[in-house]
Parts: structure tokens; sequence; C-alpha cells
């Protein structure tokens, strides 16, 4: 069942980055049924992020149109921290099609933060905005194919 | 150091002064985060009015964070928290309180650009320091939260300090409204860096590190960014009107509650 309610999940769109799932982002922690009662715990990217309402609310509804399921509870826990490298290669790949630059695999923030363009891959771009439309993002321009283009903030523990 | 959950708090002394400590962490944050808030379309530029609202955005969810952990505590809801205290009962330095500048932000908000950028600067080295120590924080649900806050702060103070060093590096008047900015700041700047009445006992009970040992690495901190403006040491940190740790505050808390929480006094039991 528990597999069930994670192939549910798939469906649960960012509602500010609809290409790509909250499985995708790694923010699924864990999923626990108990009868008829389900437990999601998950992680929120930033702690501030606005749409965790809409997305424990998009959850809930998700997973009461699946029969058997009479009961959720959708959680926000803080361990282990959401981090950038939690994202699945295939949300990498989500987010370039929506125009995002995914985060760098591994990052601790001693190395330099290297941005290539979503659209043509040039690592020749120039960061016009630490901080984006939504906290989790950063506005950036290519200067190969000059598109404006965003990238995901890396989030790391050690940083 | 042993580390305790919330159904293992050890004792009554415990729990006091671990509820002393999250006000003031949750209230800090709480009031910084609307005075940021208020700069919403007044910031320098497009570009500064996108970061700082998403660096306000990120400050308020911290405060949601840890007044969530108040909340498991029995303090009450997390909206009565945030909304129904009195000023009296608010535990943030009053240096967070203070007015932008003067005038209304509907009406002549002549607020003080220097001011804000010295007062957001101080305050994120602060609580990165803060972070760092909770992070071995004797109550495992602050530490955890600890790790979270820190990761986010990181960009914050990247934005501050480049703001800080370019404006103090910049001359002329933007140079001499940052050092008066400074000085502003930090005669109440010892707000920030006290740990109040309970101190003593939260470093006791490990919950952070001793407020002298947290406040002397805040001034290393801020030593390289001060040399690097040709500026030798930073000024030393005061507290000329009153210690908000002990409920002590001014006329300003008192007006932004009174804006701030209008909507929750209309219908306190609504859900929003």
């Amino acid at each position: 069942m528990e597999q069930t309610v994670m192939k549910i999940l798939e469906t649960v769109k960012d509602p500010e980055i609809d290409s790509i799932s909250i499985v995708d982002l790694g923010m699924v922690h864990s999923i626990e049924m108990k009868g008829g009662r389900c437990t999601i715990k998950l992680l929120p990217t930033f702690a501030g992020c606005p749409a965790l309402d809409i997305i424990k609310g998009n959850v809930k509804k998700a997973c009461m149109a699946q029969p058997g399921i009479e009961e959720v509870e959708v959680r926000f826990v803080y361990t282990p921290p959401w981090t950038s490298d939690r994202l699945t290669p295939n949300g990498r790949e989500k987010l370039k099609e929506f125009g995002i630059a995914p985060p760098p695999e591994k990052f601790t923030s001693l190395e330099e933060w290297e941005i290539h363009c979503p659209y043509c891959d040039s690592h020749y771009t120039s960061m016009e905005n630490l901080f984006g439309p939504t906290a989790c993002r950063s506005i950036l321009y290519c200067k190969e194919c000059r598109n404006p283009f965003e990238a995901m903030k890396p989030i790391s523990t050690t940083m | 150091m042993k580390q305790y959950e919330l159904n293992t708090i050890p004792d009554e002394g415990y729990r006091q002064a671990l509820a002393a400590l999250l006000y003031q962490l949750a209230d800090d944050d709480f009031i910084l985060a609307y005075r940021g808030s208020e700069w919403l379309g007044l910031a320098p530029h497009i570009e500064e009015d996108v970061a700082f609202s998403s660096i306000n955005q990120d400050t308020m969810g911290h405060a949601s964070m840890i007044y969530e952990l108040l909340a498991s505590l029995g303090e009450g809801t997390e909206d009565e928290l945030a909304h129904g205290r009195t000023p009296e009962e608010r535990r943030n330095a009053i240096i967070l309180e203070e007015v932008n500048g003067p005038g209304d932000y509907l009406i002549e908000p002549r607020y003080d650009w220097a001011f804000a950028v010295v007062r957001h600067y101080f305050y994120t080295v602060a609580k990165k320091v803060r972070m760092e120590s909770l992070k071995q924080s004797s109550y495992g649900p602050l530490a955890e939260a600890a790790v979270k806050i820190n990761t986010e702060l990181y960009y914050h103070l990247l934005h501050w300090q480049t703001w800080f060093t370019q404006l103090m590096n910049a001359g002329g008047e933007a140079r001499k409204r940052m050092e008066e900015a400074v000085s502003r700041v930090c005669d109440d700047f010892l707000g920030v860096l006290t740990l109040g009445p309970d101190g003593e006992s939260m470093s006791r009970y490990g919950l952070i590190e001793e407020e002298a040992i947290l406040a002397s690495r805040w001034t290393e901190a801020l030593k390289k960014p001060f040399n690097s403006t040709g500026v030798q040491h930073p000024p030393v940190a005061r507290s000329l009107r009153g210690d908000g740790r002990k409920g002590e505050h001014t006329g300003d808390l008192t007006d932004a509650l009174h804006t701030l929480s209008e909507v929750y006094r209309l219908e306190a039991s609504a859900t929003w």
C-alpha cells in the first residue's frame, strides 16, 4: 500500500513548478499505513515556503481518492533537513524542462556554484539575483543563448 | 551532553529555560521579518524587493518553526503565540522592533536603507552564531530546527554582507550614512546578544552556549568585514533603551503588533 501511495504522490506537483512532483523534489520522508489511516511525513524545502499548505492540501486530496484510505495526516518534519541533493535524476531533468537549472549534485559551499543554462547548457551565465520569485530559486542570464533563466539554490547541511 | 526530546524533558527548570530561549528566538525573527516586510515596494531597486521579501518570508518561516516548538510545550497555539501576546509578553530585542524610519508604510515612508542594511546584517551574523551553537543544543527538536534554519541563513548572510561592504566602501554620503547607522544600531544591539534573566540556566542545561561566548563570536565574525572597509574594529554593542528579554519595549512594538494582529483580533478562531 505504501508503494501505491508513493505512486499517488508522484502526481502531486509543486504548485510553483508544475513539471516536478514532490517525490522528485525529494520532499517525501515517509509513508505509514495503519488500517485505513495514512500518515505522510514531508520535508519542506524552505521553511517559509507559502506553497507548503497548498501541497499539504493536494496530498490529502490525492490520497483520499484512493480506495482503502479513509484518513490522511500530512506532517512537515525537519529531520533530516531537506537538502538539494535529494532531487532525483528525473527531477533534475524536469526542472530543466521548466527552464530551471538544477543545483549541483553535491554541494558543500566551499566550491564555486557553477550554473549551466537549462536551455543551451552553456556555463557562460551570470547571476542577476541570488533571490528569485520563490525562496528556492535564483535569477540568472545566459550570455550564450541570451535567455534569462532561474536556478534552484543548492542547500546543504555543510553550509 | 545528553540530548532530550519533548517526552524526556528532565525537570521544570529545564522546561522553563527552554521556553524562555524559544520565546527570544521566535520573537526576534517575528518582529524583524515584519519590519523587513514593510520595505516591500520601497527597496532601492526591484531585485532588492525580490530578495528582501524572500528573506523576510524565510525569517517568518523560522519564527513559525520555533513557535511550533513552543506550542508543543503547551504554551498555546502558533497563532496565539504570534498574534495574541501583549508587548510586555514579547522577548524580542528592542533594536529589532524599531521603525524603519519616519513616516508610515502608506503615507510618506521615509525609511532609512543604511539602517536596514546594518540592522539586518548585524542580526544575521548574530543569528548565525546562535544557530551554530544550537546545532549542539541539548534539546533535540531545537537542534534539528537549527540545522534547517542554518541552511537558509547562508544566503541571507551572503546578501547582507554584500550590501554592507559595498555601501561602506562606496564613500561619500553612503559611507557617512552607514557609519551613522552602525552607531545607532550598536546603541541597542546588546539586546540581541543577551539571553535575559534565564541566560545562565540556558547554558547550564546545555540548551545554548554562554552569552559571553556567543557575543564574542559575533564581534569576531564582524572583524574581517569591518577591516575590509577600513574600520579597525566593530564598535561596542550597548543597551541604552532597555532589555527586551525582560519584556521592556518601546511604543514602536505596540504599534507594530497593533497592525500585525489586526486581522487576528477580528476573529481569533478563524482558520487562515
